[in-house]
């Protein structure tokens, strides 16, 4: 079967500095792998990569079996992607944020009210707009509309990032489900411990590329 | 297509009527330049009469450079902008439904501003078809080439002092055919008004046009 | 590719011989030199037919003179402006650097062009009309557009990378194009309907003979010069793009040399 993610060499430029120098990356359906790296690695560059924001440059990149050098944003719609940014307006509700992203990627707005409860986000707070939430409570909210999607591919740069321990384990256990129903997870994180915990392997980035592949413990 | 669209455009208004930016700070500087004018301009002369038109239109379009900005200006704020290009919208549909809740908008702030002129410079708004014809087919191009251009001076790092500079020029005709399809709806100039509201229409269906394809690259690459 | 002079050393000037390396020391070839040489010589020749050897008009006199240069200068800011929206859906579909530096490159010398025809439409102004501005449907469209076209140079000013830069520009090259007939047409009603003497009259003076010939000879002239400074500005814009910009192949290996050192703190 054809890996969901599938990179050879792959080289993604920000304006004229290479942050991908050539990554070679396989993974399955069905795995969680986690991507560390020292800061400036590659690591965001390489899951926005694999969401089909950024162009790769040279060398091969398929995702879910869209090839990236071509039609990348045929597999925007597919995947979810959490990064440092919240993706959310910060005038509008709780509720009307994860009703206008639900509805603008097809889904249903029940998922967004269910996302919402899986990562405890409390209804006294749907009706409160998002600038009057904390960071923690944003990041869960950001969460929540990522998984209300459904998303074949998990992109995850530094979920653990700014959460309590509660937010923490809730999000260890929507990975851990995510892969048992057979999506595939890619992150990022520097909570080294925790994450290797989730994840089935571990891959080393730096310098824009991999340098190691080892099974997590 | 016209479901997307629908969403962004339903989900602009709404974000106004939240945050109130437009009511609470595009409207009463409108109502305020419509005071300035009165204040520069002698209005015991017959001065501001006579440039009633010419005024109404100027003020729409600084009014509408404030509007634009704060249409992109939240669609720049925390990651939206990729956060959209994750959705599968079409960038068509994306156009689309800002231009639909800047024309709204936009037309509300025409209205109060007509009530303005009809109390500050004692104006009558005769000819009404002509008026409401010229008023609709402006507004459409305003906002068909206001979006293309607050899309793009979003993406650049001084890009909002750069709209007016970029965007007052390219709706010079319509300053020009607004003002006066206006004065012939007024009975203050002679000749036929329609074509000046023809006029206004192609701009309005040109830049329509343009914008719904070229959105696409405006959103698409980083 | 290598790159072996730095751009400092280009020289926008012909005559000068040409670099070994595969980017040259300066912006001159052999077609550009020839193309310079016509065009001074075009230029002096356009001076004595249009200053002395035609005749005054019967209506315009002397100011006919200054039509030898207005038309040309405006035809060509024209024709930069159509190879700049031209150059931007070219860049819009295939990308590549060439047809963002040729819009840009273009755009700029249109601006020139643009400058010069409003500079000689005032001279005009002053002694036909006794002042330098009059909102004559020709010079105020001719100030409209010019003040669009600075806009496309400003945005290009902005710090941005490449890509950013390209797209932006090109979507404003193709959106002002457009407007030019549609605020000539704006302009030409609105003023038409104050029944204001146009530029040159009807722009059309019956002229014969060696009027006519430097009418043509202008035309000619400033279309060679045209040609002779867009080659150059864009062959000096390809070379300023090439600071810094070191090989792919270098840039990555230093990226992947990152990688051995643990903590690099390069920004990504």
């Amino acid at each position: 079967m054809e890996p969901v993610v599938h990179l050879r060499a792959a080289v993604a430029l920000l304006d004229r500095f290479p942050a991908l120098a050539g990554v070679d990356l396989d993974v399955d359906a069905g795995e969680v792998v986690l991507v560390r790296g020292p800061n400036g690695a590659g690591k965001t560059t390489l899951l926005r990569v694999c969401a089909g924001l950024l162009p790769v440059a040279s060398g091969e990149a398929r995702v879910l079996g869209v090839d990236l050098v071509r039609h990348r944003s045929d597999v925007r719609r597919r995947v979810g992607l959490l990064g440092h940014a919240t993706f959310l307006y910060e005038d509008l509700s709780v509720a009307e944020n994860l009703d206008f992203w639900t509805r603008a990627v097809g889904a249903s707005t029940d998922d967004g009210r269910a996302a919402l409860d899986r990562l405890a986000v409390a209804p006294r707070l749907h009706d409160l707009p998002v600038r009057a939430l904390s960071a923690g409570q944003r990041r869960r909210v950001s969460f929540a509309a990522m998984v209300a999607r459904r998303p074949e591919l998990w992109l995850l740069d530094e979920p653990h990032a700014g959460l309590d321990a509660t937010g923490r384990d809730v999000i260890d256990g929507l990975i851990g489900e995510a892969a048992a129903a057979g999506a595939t997870v890619l992150f990022a994180s520097h909570e080294l411990d925790r994450a290797e915990a989730v994840a089935h392997r571990t891959v080393t980035v730096s310098g824009g590329a991999v340098l190691a592949e080892g099974a997590s413990r | 297509m016209i479901r997307g669209a629908a969403l962004m455009a339903g989900k602009d208004l709404r974000l106004e009527w939240r945050s109130k930016v437009g009511i609470s700070q595009v409207l009463p500087f409108a109502v305020l330049v419509v005071l300035l004018f009165a204040f520069a301009l002698d209005p015991d002369r017959g001065v501001l009469e006579r440039a009633t038109s010419g005024l109404f239109w100027v003020v729409v379009l600084f009014s509408a450079v404030l509007t634009v900005q704060r249409s992109f200006a939240v669609e720049a704020e925390d990651g939206v902008l990729d956060a959209l290009r994750l959705t599968g919208l079409s960038p068509a549909a994306v156009y689309l439904g800002k231009v639909a809740a800047l024309v709204v908008q936009l037309l509300v702030l025409e209205a109060v501003l007509a009530l303005a002129v009809a109390v500050f410079y004692d104006t009558t708004f005769r000819g009404w078809p002509l008026v409401v014809g010229v008023t609709f087919a402006a507004t459409l191009g305003i906002a068909g080439a206001g979006a293309v251009y607050g899309a793009l001076a979003a993406r650049l790092r001084s890009g909002n002092t750069l709209l007016p500079l970029l965007l007052l020029p390219l709706l010079a005709p319509v300053l020009i055919s607004a003002t006066r399809g206006f004065e012939v709806g007024f009975g203050r100039e002679a000749g036929p008004g329609w074509p000046w509201a023809a006029l206004l229409g192609i701009f309005a269906v040109v830049y329509l046009t343009l914008g719904a394809a070229l959105f696409r690259p405006l959103l698409e690459d980083t | 590719m290598t790159v072996d002079n730095p751009p400092g050393t280009a020289r926008p000037a012909a005559g000068r011989p040409p670099g070994a390396g595969p980017v040259p020391a300066h912006t001159g070839s052999r077609a550009t030199r020839l193309l310079g040489i016509a065009s001074l010589v075009g230029m002096v020749a356009l001076v004595v037919f249009g200053l002395w050897l035609s005749p005054p008009d019967t209506q315009l006199g002397e100011t006919i003179r200054i039509l030898y240069m207005h038309v040309p200068t405006v035809s060509a800011a024209y024709l930069a402006f159509v190879i700049t929206a031209v150059a931007s859906v070219a860049y819009l579909w295939k990308r590549t650097e060439f047809w963002d530096l040729l819009a840009a490159s273009s755009a700029e010398i249109g601006v020139l062009f643009f400058g010069l025809t409003i500079f000689n439409g005032m001279l005009w102004g002053k002694i036909t009309w006794g002042v330098f501005w009059r909102w004559e449907p020709r010079l105020t469209t001719t100030a409209v557009l010019l003040l669009t076209y600075l806009g496309y140079l400003a945005v290009r000013q902005i710090p941005s990378d490449r890509r950013t830069r390209g797209t932006v520009s090109a979507v404003i090259g193709i959106m002002a194009v457009v407007n030019i007939p549609i605020t000539h047409k704006a302009v030409d009603w609105w003023r038409g309907l104050h029944q204001e003497k146009t530029i040159f009259g009807t722009v059309d003076p019956d002229m014969r003979g060696l009027q006519l010939f430097s009418a043509y000879l202008g035309l000619v002239v400033f279309l060679l010069l045209f040609a002779w400074l867009l080659i150059h500005r864009f062959r000096v814009a390809w070379l300023a793009e090439r600071v810094g910009d070191a090989d792919l192949d270098v840039a990555i290996a230093e990226r992947r040399a990152e990688g051995a050192q643990v903590g690099g703190g390069t920004p990504s």
